[in-house]
């Protein structure tokens, strides 16, 4: 280590230990994760990006308590996780916004332990954070593919969780409102500076977002590499470094990148 | 998992559980007219052995399955027609909604003044119960059909009856299905009601007969729980059919 | 569907009444062509509504019909929602009850008849007791299935942000499942009214459906039978359209994009 070097103080907040994951249907098992290893540091963007249907769901869903591995152990803040808890909230495709709420009611749904008045201000300031200023009242039905997802954002938000799991959150999307999401996204992290794992099969997104990539094989799937994206925000999507990036993680997954 | 194999064990254990509190509640009861199952199980055996069973079982389904079949008959091409003509759509559904609510009793003067009192009657109350419902069944399928199916079809050059048979008849299929399995229980429901009323045989005649000639109560109930059985099965014969493989396209829930 | 042009809005009136205007035409015609005596006409039956109207007769056997109807579903969906909720929310007990269930519900409640009066005798709570019966079971079937047909996204989204079950139940579960529950509920009311009337003719002495039996029976007044008829689908129709409303609601209104 070189004198005068500065040691960046790296705060794991999320430790998934040798991840195992098999489903058994009809008799028949089916390995979906084969041991899979990797830290999250606080406050980290992290990206997992794998084929479809290679399992990142499915870690993802592991991450946030709703299934349990059927091997090894995923501690959040040093304390094993066992279920599905405010702290860390998973984010959908859209889908996941309550059809019989208005916006305000949704983003308001996490926040009953609060006091009205603290609810009300809290609701006001996400509606005003992901831009939906106007549409208080208006139900999801009324919304765009686009508003949607931030609603689902801000819902998340407002109960101030420490982690966000996204899960393909852009995939419904068209690819210009993705490129404003994604940016969107990227502005509210870092106001909000929770830790982000999101999950995606797009490798642009990946590279255009992450701090770090983690790259998933296909299944039974483990992690091949976690690639660190040194390109400070905002990104320039044409420059070298962008592409030699993103060209070392599509060569990762075995694709050529000429069509 | 474990489950499927005692799949049948706990259901049937919550009937027996039912048939104990019925015969502990009629044995506790003062008046001994309402019977408790090993009663009505002696009903159903006295029924068998007087060959009856047989006859007024018979009696019923046949009176469905003429009613049923003639109302499908008529009222499925009818309905297709409807739902595919949005004219023709405009103009009957209000008068198809306000003959909807008239309960097939209602109808039972009117059908004893045309067809006496017999099996005739019989039929047209349950060929009346299950027209409309059937009817608005396939005006609904046809308009539930995507108009891309119906786009694409014009897409190859069908001409408009081409249209009809390659695409309106198996995207119908599926619903039409349902909603003949719906109606065959409504079926089996008003042949009860309507036998009760105008007819001298069936497992509706027998209900009431048996109170009328002598309470037996026993009878009654054993008829109640025929009744039972047998509508239960006929849903699950129709069941199957939705279940075969050529319709199965269109399943993702009941 | 058709390649026909599209309706214009005037159409929508226009239609509907050429088809009863041709039906009355029909129906008058064949009244007098076949000349009978006994089968009213159109106006024959138009005359018996003004007629059991002027009497007050009309209006109080609606209200007596209504009351029962009322009376009847009421407590099928207060005994009904719940039950259908619990048996939707754990499957395994509905497991073992939906059988018991699937062999009382093709039993009529007409067949119901000798033993409800066996237990409630002649009187109003027969009726009430057979409407209960009838519309009990659209009801539990719905909100089973209304439960079971909650995407499970909602439920996930509800544990995520801590929700106890109890919690999860009232503010997703049931909201997410309404429209189904409202469906079921405006199937029962139909199914209860067409009941209401069977039970009417059977085992009281007012009310439509007895409207119907007596007027035959005690002086072949087919003309009131048939505007007793009419009254009926009429006031059927205006509770199923009064019902159909509930929908408008916007916190229901997601559910019903094609018109259930």
């Amino acid at each position: 280590m070189l004198p005068g070097t500065v040691m960046k103080q790296v705060e794991t907040k999320l430790s998934a230990q040798h991840i195992f994951m098999t489903f058994t249907r009809d008799g028949k098992s089916t390995p979906v994760l084969n041991d899979v290893n990797f830290d999250v540091a606080r406050g980290e963007f992290l990206c997992i990006v794998g084929p479809s249907g290679c399992g990142k769901s499915t870690l993802l869903s592991a991450i946030g308590g709703f299934l349990t591995p059927t091997g090894g152990e995923i501690r959040i803040d040093g304390e094993a996780v066992r279920g599905p808890d405010p702290r860390r909230i998973f984010v959908f495709q859209e889908r996941g916004v309550f059809p019989w709420l208005t916006v305000e009611g949704n983003i308001g749904f996490g926040l009953f332990k609060l006091s009205k008045a603290e609810r009300v201000s809290r609701v006001a300031h996400y509606i005003r954070m992901v831009g939906l200023v106007g549409f208080e009242k208006a139900y999801p039905a009324e919304l765009s593919g686009g508003m949607k997802q931030r609603l689902e954002v801000a819902r998340a938000l407002a109960v101030n969780p420490d982690m966000l799991l996204l899960d393909e959150p852009f995939g419904a999307l068209d690819s210009i409102t993705r490129l404003i999401m994604r940016g969107e996204l990227l502005r509210i992290w870092r106001e909000e500076r929770n830790t982000v794992i999101f999950v995606t099969h797009d490798i642009d997104e990946a590279v255009q977002l992450a701090d770090r990539v983690a790259v998933m094989s296909g299944r039974p799937a483990n992690i091949r590499k976690i690639v660190e994206i040194d390109i400070p925000h905002p990104r320039d999507i044409s420059s070298p470094r962008y592409l030699e990036l993103r060209n070392g993680i599509l060569e990762q997954l075995g694709l050529a990148h000429q069509i | 998992m474990p489950h499927r194999r005692i799949g049948w064990v706990r259901p049937i254990a919550f009937v027996a559980l039912l048939l104990v509190l019925w015969q502990f509640a009629v044995s506790r009861s003062s008046t001994h007219l309402l019977p408790g199952p090993w009663e009505t199980l002696g009903g159903i055996a006295d029924l068998v052995r007087h060959g009856l069973l047989l006859k007024y079982v018979t009696a019923s389904l046949f009176r469905v399955t003429w009613g049923f079949v003639l109302a499908a008959v008529l009222a499925i091409p009818l309905g297709l027609s409807i739902g595919w003509h949005r004219r023709a759509e405009m103009a009957f559904n209000p008068l198809i909604q306000i003959f909807r609510p008239i309960s097939p009793l209602a109808w039972i003067p009117i059908a004893i003044l045309w067809f006496g009192v017999g099996d005739l009657a019989a039929v047209f109350l349950i060929f009346l119960s299950c027209f409309f419902p059937l009817l608005l069944t396939a005006i609904n399928a046809v308009q539930r059909i995507p108009a891309v199916y119906v786009n694409a079809g014009r897409n190859f050059g069908l001409s408009e009856a081409g249209v009809v048979w390659r695409v309106l008849y198996p995207a119908v299929l599926p619903q039409l299905i349902t909603g003949l399995r719906i109606t065959l229980g409504v079926a089996w429901i008003v042949v009860v009601a309507a036998e009760m009323i105008a007819v001298n045989s069936g497992l509706g005649f027998l209900i009431v007969d048996a109170r009328n000639a002598g309470n037996r109560y026993d009878l009654v109930v054993a008829g109640m729980a025929i009744i039972g059985v047998i509508g239960l099965l006929l849903d699950q014969g129709m069941r199957s059919l939705e279940g075969s493989k050529t319709l199965r396209w269109d399943y993702s829930e009941d | 569907m058709s390649a026909l042009a599209q309706p214009r809005k005037w159409e929508q009136y226009f239609w509907p009444l050429v088809a009863a205007a041709a039906l009355l035409v029909l129906w008058n015609y064949s009244v007098v062509w076949t000349k009978t005596k006994v089968f009213p006409s159109p106006l024959a039956v138009e005359r018996g509504i003004a007629e059991l109207a002027h009497k007050g007769v009309i209006w109080a056997y609606i209200g007596d019909s209504l009351r029962r109807v009322v009376l009847g579903f009421c407590a099928a969906a207060v005994v009904g929602i719940p039950l259908g909720l619990t048996l939707g929310w754990y499957p395994r007990v509905n497991q073992v009850v939906n059988p018991t269930l699937q062999i009382l519900r093709p039993i009529s409640p007409i067949a119901w008849i000798p033993v409800a009066i066996l237990m409630f005798g002649v009187g109003e709570l027969t009726p009430v007791f057979l409407i209960f019966l009838s519309a009990v079971f659209p009801i539990v079937l719905s909100c089973v299935s209304g439960v079971a047909n909650v995407p499970a996204i909602y439920r996930r989204a509800g544990r995520n942000f801590g929700l106890t079950a109890p919690q999860l139940l009232a503010r997703v579960v049931f909201p997410a499942a309404l429209p189904q529950i409202l469906v079921g509920l405006r199937i029962a009311l139909g199914i209860a009214w067409l009941v209401m009337v069977a039970a009417e003719m059977i085992a009281v002495d007012s009310g439509l459906g007895y409207l119907v039996i007596d007027s035959r029976n005690s002086g072949k007044r087919y003309d009131l039978v048939v505007a007793a008829m009419v009254t009926i689908g009429l006031i059927g129709l205006a509770l199923d359209l009064g019902f159909r409303r509930l929908r408008e609601f916007r916190s229901v209104r997601w559910g019903f994009r094609d018109g259930a």
